[in-house]
C-alpha cells in the first residue's frame, strides 16, 4: 500500500533561477579570467592582490546578502500577517548558504593573511566577529535540525536568526569601533577613496556582480531543496502511519496476547 | 509588565532557595572550574595571576550554562508552561522575571567567584568601581541573553547539548569585554577598562529588547 502513499515529489523550479544560474556561472568564468590572466600583479602586493577579486564579494554576500535575507525573513515570518513558511524556508536557506560564505570569508582572509601579516590568525575584531557569526549560524542549523512541528520550528528559527543577525553591523562596524589591523570598509568607505584602478576596479566590480548571482542560485536551489525536505517529511508519516496501521490490523487479527508477553524477555 | 516580572522572579528565587540546587551544585562548579583551569596553566603565580581574570569569566560563563538550564528546568515540569501561559501573565513580564532571577543567582555567584579568585590566585582589585560595574553590566546580558536561548531550546529532548552551542558564541563578547575590564581594573587601569564597558553596554541592551519583544513568540512554540 504505500505505493499508493509516495507520490512523486516533483519540484517546480521556476525558470528564471536557472538563468540566474548560468549568468552566475558566466560571470563568476569572467571574473577567473580576468583576475587570473587579464588583470596585471598589484605594485606592492604582486599576485596576493588577485584575492581581493574574491574576498570583499564573497563577504558582502555572507554578510548583508545573506544576513539582511536571513533577518528580513524571520521577521516576516514573525509578523503574524506576513506569517508563511515560504519566509521561513528562505531565511533557513539564507542562513545555510551563508554560512558557506562566511566559512570562505575566513579561508578566504586566511589565505591572505599568512602572507601579507604573517599568521594565517590573528584576534582583529573584524576576524572574531566573523568567526563568532559563522558559530552563531551553524548553532542556528543545529537548532533547525532537531525535530518539530514545522511552525515550532520556524518560530524558533525565526528568533534564533534575529539573534545571529545582531553579530552582522558588529561585524560590519568592528572595523571604525576598534582599531583593528584589518583595513576599513571597502565599498561603504565613509571617506570613499578607491586605491584601486582601470580593470582592476572592473574586475573587482564584476566579481561582486557574480558572487551575488551566485548567492541567489544557491539560495533559490536551497529553497527548493527545504521545500521537498518539508514535502518528503509529509510523505515519511503518512507511509509509516499506513504501515503500522496495516501491522495493527494483522496483530489483531493473528495473537494479540503471545506479542505481549515476548516482549520483555532481554 | 514589572508587576509580573516581580511575581516570576519571586517564584524562580524561591524555588531556588527551597531546592538548594545552585548552592550545592552550580557554586560548587563554578569553583571546580577556578581550580581546574589553575591545574593547567599551572603553579607559577605570575602567570596565574595573568590568567585570573579570563578564568573568572570563563567560570561564570559555564555557569550561566548550568543557571539558565535550571531556569528551563523548573519551568518543564507536567503542564508547568501551559499553567504560566495560562495565568494571564504577560509574556515580557515572565522573561523579565526569569531573566531577574537568574541575574540575582550570578551577582551572588560573582561575589563568591570573586572571593575565590582572590584567594587562590592573591589578585587585588584596584579599581572596584570598575569591576562592578563590568559584573554588573554583564549580569544583565548573561541574564537575557541566557532566558532567550533558554525558551529557545525549552522542551527540546536534545536541550541539554544544543544550549551551550547556541548560547556560548553569543555570550562570547561578555567574556572579551569583562575579561579585558577586569584586566584594567586589577591593573589599576581604569580608562583601558572603560573602552571595553561600552561593549557591555549595548550588548546587554540589545538582549533585553530582543527578549522583551520575541518572548511572547517563543513561548508559543514550546
Amino acid at each position: 500500500m504505500s505505493e499508493q502513499v509516495t507520490r512523486p515529489i516533483r519540484p517546480r523550479r521556476p525558470r528564471w533561477l536557472d538563468v540566474v544560474g548560468v549568468l552566475g556561472i558566466a560571470a563568476m568564468g569572467f571574473t577567473v579570467w580576468l583576475g587570473l590572466w587579464v588583470t596585471p600583479p598589484d605594485v606592492v602586493q604582486g599576485n596576493l592582490a588577485r584575492l581581493l577579486y574574491i574576498h570583499p564579494a564573497i563577504a558582502t554576500v555572507a554578510l548583508y546578502w545573506a544576513g539582511g535575507v536571513a533577518a528580513g525573513g524571520s521577521l516576516l515570518y514573525l509578523w503574524p500577517r506576513t506569517r508563511s513558511f515560504f519566509w521561513d524556508r528562505l531565511a533557513a536557506s539564507a542562513v545555510e548558504v551563508g554560512a558557506v560564505f562566511s566559512a570562505l570569508t575566513l579561508v578566504t582572509g586566511s589565505l591572505w593573511g599568512r602572507p601579507v601579516w604573517g599568521v594565517w590568525w590573528t584576534w582583529d575584531a573584524r576576524l572574531t566577529s566573523t568567526a563568532l557569526l559563522l558559530l552563531l549560524e551553524i548553532g542556528y542549523l543545529a537548532l533547525r535540525r532537531v525535530p518539530a512541528d514545522l511552525d515550532v520550528r520556524a518560530k524558533r528559527c525565526a528568533v534564533a536568526a534575529l539573534l545571529v543577525a545582531v553579530d552582522v553591523p558588529i561585524v560590519h562596524f568592528s572595523v571604525d569601533w576598534w582599531n583593528t589591523l584589518h583595513q576599513g570598509g571597502t565599498i561603504l568607505d565613509p571617506g570613499f577613496d578607491l586605491h584601486v584602478h582601470g580593470i582592476m576596479l572592473w574586475t573587482m566590480g564584476l566579481s561582486f556582480v557574480a558572487f551575488t548571482l551566485v548567492f541567489v542560485w544557491l539560495l533559490g536551489m536551497r529553497y527548493q531543496v527545504e521545500v521537498l525536505q518539508d514535502a518528503v517529511g509529509d510523505q515519511e508519516l503518512d507511509v509509516s502511519l499506513s504501515e503500522r496501521w496495516s501491522e495493527d490490523a494483522e496483530l489483531v487479527g493473528v495473537a494479540g496476547p503471545a506479542a505481549h508477553g515476548s516482549g520483555d524477555a532481554p | 509588565m514589572w508587576h509580573d516580572a516581580v511575581l516570576v522572579a519571586g517564584k524562580d528565587l524561591r524555588i531556588e532557595a527551597r531546592s538548594r540546587v545552585g548552592l550545592w551544585q552550580v557554586v560548587p562548579f563554578a569553583l571546580l572550574v577556578l581550580v581546574l583551569l589553575a591545574f593547567a596553566i599551572g603553579p607559577d603565580q605570575a602567570s596565574l595571576r595573568h590568567a585570573a581574570p579570563g578564568i573568572f569569566w570563563v567560570a561564570l560563563l559555564f555557569s550561566t550554562v548550568l543557571a539558565i538550564q535550571r531556569s528551563v528546568a523548573v519551568e518543564s515540569g507536567e503542564g508547568t508552561r501551559d499553567g504560566l501561559r495560562l495565568s494571564g501573565i504577560d509574556p515580557a513580564g515572565i522573561f523579565l522575571g526569569k531573566a531577574a532571577a537568574v541575574g540575582l543567582q550570578l551577582l551572588a555567584l560573582q561575589i563568591v567567584l570573586w572571593a575565590g579568585v582572590t584567594f587562590l590566585f592573591d589578585v587585588q582589585v584596584h579599581v572596584v568601581w570598575l569591576a562592578v560595574v563590568a559584573s554588573l553590566l554583564a549580569t544583565v546580558g548573561l541574564a537575557c541573553a541566557g532566558v532567550l536561548y533558554g525558551a529557545l531550546s525549552a522542551g527540546l529532548r536534545v536541550r541539554d547539548t544544543l544550549l551551550p552551542l547556541l548560547v556560548l558564541p553569543v555570550l562570547a563578547p561578555i567574556l572579551l569585554a569583562g575579561s579585558k575590564a577586569w584586566q584594567a581594573a586589577l591593573n589599576g587601569n581604569a580608562s583601558s577598562g572603560t573602552q571595553w564597558l561600552k561593549i557591555l553596554v549595548p550588548f546587554a541592551l540589545i538582549y533585553l529588547v530582543v527578549g522583551v519583544v520575541v518572548y511572547g513568540p517563543l513561548q508559543e512554540t514550546a
